[in-house]
């Protein structure tokens, strides 16, 4: 599972990155030192045959998870504890949530509450 | 517990006087006496319709909005099983469409839906299916819609030529198995709304999802379901409408026998496929109205059985 492992979030190093593009002379792409440290801290989870892939996710705290479905039919993603909830997905309809705070969460579809998931974000 | 008002309340038996034609079925009549199913090749001599017989039709799953490979056009095929109702031999007097109207709660689908089905030019009584109830009030638009006369998630019942109607909401806050679940409000409420009645009065009760075990592990199922038919054991002839499943499926328990109903709009597997799952299933487009239909319902003659007829879209 490799988008369970979050990947090292070094912010400082990604401002100073920053830094050095902007002094230097006019780049093309200046922006594409910080997308690098923002994508980082984003983990993407699929929606495939009624099931969240991978099911458990580690994160640290400030990280945005994506739910995208891949699924002909319609999902949600609810938490169980309602402390986030998406509209309906209809198939390639992705829906983003950063966690900020540490801790579990477990989550299911609306439509399919047997699908179930679980977030545990760590600092 | 208070009623929601009723404005406009439809005589679902008003248009029984009417009928004059004789009634035939194109295929195989289910018919239930005393909870009993046969079957027998309908022809054109099975029944004259009576005063006071009863007629209606169920459509089910129309599921407008979605427009995938299963069927990328599912106005189209609702507009066959409307074109197949108003066919029939003799016009029903009522319809019950068993939910999942639309695919996403949105207002256009619940919009396109209601547009296409004035064409059917027949009173409609809505249950709401899962996909029904997506907002973010959990049923709120579907009750503001389709909510006169109904209780709590949107429940209600209702008499036509002698039979009483139970319309039950299973897909308000689902069974962590992903079955449905009917709730102790609801099924206090159907002990006490059938309290009254005779042992011979037919029973017809309908909801989205199978108020029986179809599949548990794709959630087929209403997990309150015993619960629920515990104080209709007492009567004679119990029939059981749903959709959900996209398929017919008919079981028979003592009194009770239920009926799933094809969709309109795609099919499913069959319940267990290996390697299948409960999504909409795609079969070769020149297959796809063999496995979409309508379902006719009748009891021509008063205090005789029920006759329940699935029609494709072919």
């Amino acid at each position: 599972m490799p988008a369970a492992q979050p990947l090292p979030v070094r912010p400082l190093a990604a401002v100073a990155a920053l830094a050095m593009l902007l002094a230097a002379a006019p780049a093309p792409e200046p922006w594409g030192g910080v997308a690098e440290a923002v994508a980082a801290r984003s983990v993407a989870i699929k929606i495939a045959n009624f099931e969240f892939n991978p099911g458990v996710t580690s994160v640290t705290a400030g990280t945005a998870v994506t739910w995208t479905n891949n699924d002909d039919d319609a999902h949600s993603v609810v938490a169980d504890d309602r402390s986030f909830r998406s509209n309906p997905l209809d198939t390639g309809d992705s829906y983003t949530f950063t966690f900020a705070t540490p801790g579990t969460y477990a989550y299911h579809c609306g439509l399919h509450p047997q699908m179930v998931g679980k977030i545990v974000v760590t600092r | 517990m208070t009623r929601r008002d009723e404005t406009a309340q439809a005589d679902p038996s008003r248009r029984a006087v009417m009928k004059c034609m004789s009634w035939a079925g194109a295929g195989v009549l289910w018919t239930i006496d005393g909870g009993v199913a046969s079957s027998v090749l309908a022809t054109g001599a099975d029944a004259a319709p009576r005063a006071g017989s009863l007629d209606f039709v169920q459509i089910s799953d129309t599921h407008i909005g979605f427009d995938k490979a299963a069927n990328p056009d599912v106005q189209g095929t609702l507009r066959g099983a409307i074109a197949k109702i108003k066919a029939l031999p003799a016009q029903p007097a009522f319809a019950i469409h068993t939910g999942d109207i639309t695919h996403l709660s949105r207002a256009d689908e619940f919009d396109t839906a209601d547009q296409m089905l004035k064409d059917l030019n027949l009173p409609i009584f809505h249950t709401p299916g899962e996909h029904d109830t997506l907002d973010e009030g959990n049923g709120k638009v579907f009750l503001e819609r389709y909510g006169q006369g109904t209780w709590g998630t949107g429940w209600r019942s209702f008499d036509a030529a002698g039979v009483h109607f139970l319309g039950l909401v299973n897909t308000v806050g689902l069974n962590k198995d992903g079955r449905g679940r009917l709730g102790p409000e609801q099924i206090a409420w159907i002990e006490k709304d059938v309290a009254h009645l005779s042992s011979s009065t037919p029973l017809v009760v309908y909801a989205h999802m199978p108020l029986f075990d179809a599949y548990v592990p794709w959630g087929w199922g209403t997990v309150d379901a015993p619960a629920a038919f515990a104080p209709l054991r007492r009567f004679g002839s119990v029939t059981v409408l749903n959709g959900h499943i996209h398929q017919v499926i008919t079981k028979t328990e003592g009194n009770i026998t239920f009926h799933t109903a094809r969709s309109t709009a795609y099919p499913q597997a069959t319940a267990g496929t290996p390697g299948a799952g409960p999504g909409p299933l795609k079969v070769p487009a020149d297959q796809l109205r063999g496995v979409l239909g309508i379902r006719d319902i009748a009891r021509p003659h008063r205090r005789g059985p029920l006759v329940v007829v699935d029609q494709t879209l072919v």
